[in-house]
């Protein structure tokens, strides 16, 4: 049961490293982008503007945001 | 048409691989040198049949019984968070603003803590705790290759192609880490870690996308665009913050076996 219980902790806690570890953003971006390109799927020129723009935007702030960080510290 | 994704499949996989098992061949030696190679070796051997059971069990189905476009909607959402978060941390790195990822120190730190352990050799001589390290530092990093071939294998249909190149990559490096004898502290581990971190986030894109039913222009070439974008932004990205301040010295960033360290 021990085994079974690191076990299942162990997979949760790889889980949890892999979508959200240091930078959650990634993880709501990438929900936001599925959200977007189904909504923008019937309007294509919008779309494939649209959706690479978001995801540009979000890696680089979240990278001058780690940087302003690292900066500081 | 099919023959640029593949391309780009291939070269992705491959350098996921690469990356990984280079990670993975540094536990394995420092456990070898420390415990045994007969326990570090059947630890490795054991963790690679795992993971090659999990992708039979795990990509097989996929791609026979789940829709493909919810499979790729699926697939490209996680692959975009695994190449943002790689391109993120290559960035920092290729600009000095984050430790460069250690092979040595992280071989030092291994060995030192294996080298303080007291041995626990069983009846066949194996020793519990070089098996266990090497099993887990092997199955932790080659995790995301699995990943990797199930999401880009399974979302194309190329399952047997993605495995492959995996395999090939982990030959590889087990055949120079076998050569050289020792863990491959040379190999340009945030060079080959940014350019997949561009193909998986064009990847993940594109395939999102598409199983939203978004079909972009030009169809699998697109790929190549979304991999120019993210090359010229990475670009801009690391001569922006190398203008900054001046970098920060190497120091503490060591990473102990076991991390999983997307």
């Amino acid at each position: 049961m021990r085994v079974i219980t690191q076990g299942l902790r162990a997979f949760g806690h790889f889980w949890w490293d892999f979508l959200i570890g240091d930078a959650p953003e990634f993880f709501v971006a990438s929900a936001v982008i599925v959200v977007l390109a189904l909504l923008l799927r019937h309007h294509r020129q919008a779309a494939y503007i649209v959706i690479p723009l978001v995801t540009v935007l979000v890696l680089v702030t979240s990278t001058f945001r780690a940087a302003r960080r690292a900066r500081r510290a | 048409m099919h023959t640029t994704s593949t391309a780009v499949l291939l070269v992705a996989v491959f350098g996921a691989s690469t990356v990984e098992m280079v990670e993975a061949l540094t536990i394995v030696v420092a456990a070898g040198v420390t415990r045994g190679w007969r326990s570090a070796l059947e630890g490795a051997a054991a963790a690679v049949v795992v993971l090659a059971v999990i992708v039979g069990a795990v990509g097989v189905p996929l791609v026979h019984y789940v829709p493909i476009d919810a499979l790729r909607v699926a697939v490209g959402a996680l692959l975009l968070v695994l190449g943002l978060s790689w391109l993120r941390k290559s960035i920092l790195r290729a600009s000095g603003l984050k430790d460069l990822h250690d092979e040595d120190a992280i071989f030092a730190a291994t060995t030192n803590e294996l080298e303080n352990t007291p041995k626990t050799a069983s009846r066949h001589g194996r020793d519990g705790v070089g098996f266990a390290v090497a099993f887990k530092g092997v199955f932790l990093e080659g995790t995301e290759v699995v990943l990797i071939v199930v999401g880009l294998g399974a979302s194309q249909h190329r399952l047997g192609i993605a495995a492959g190149a995996a395999a090939a990559a982990a030959l590889l490096v087990a055949a120079v880490g076998a050569v050289v004898a020792k863990q491959l502290s040379q190999v340009p581990e945030n060079t080959i870690k940014l350019t997949v971190g561009t193909m998986l986030a064009s990847f993940g894109l594109f395939w999102v996308g598409e199983g939203a039913g978004v079909h972009w222009p030009g169809s699998d070439l697109a790929i190549l665009a979304l991999v120019g974008l993210f090359a010229l932004v990475t670009f801009v990205s690391i001569t922006v913050l190398r203008a900054g301040r001046p970098p920060i010295t190497q120091s503490s960033g060591v990473l102990v076996h076991g991390s999983t360290d997307r």
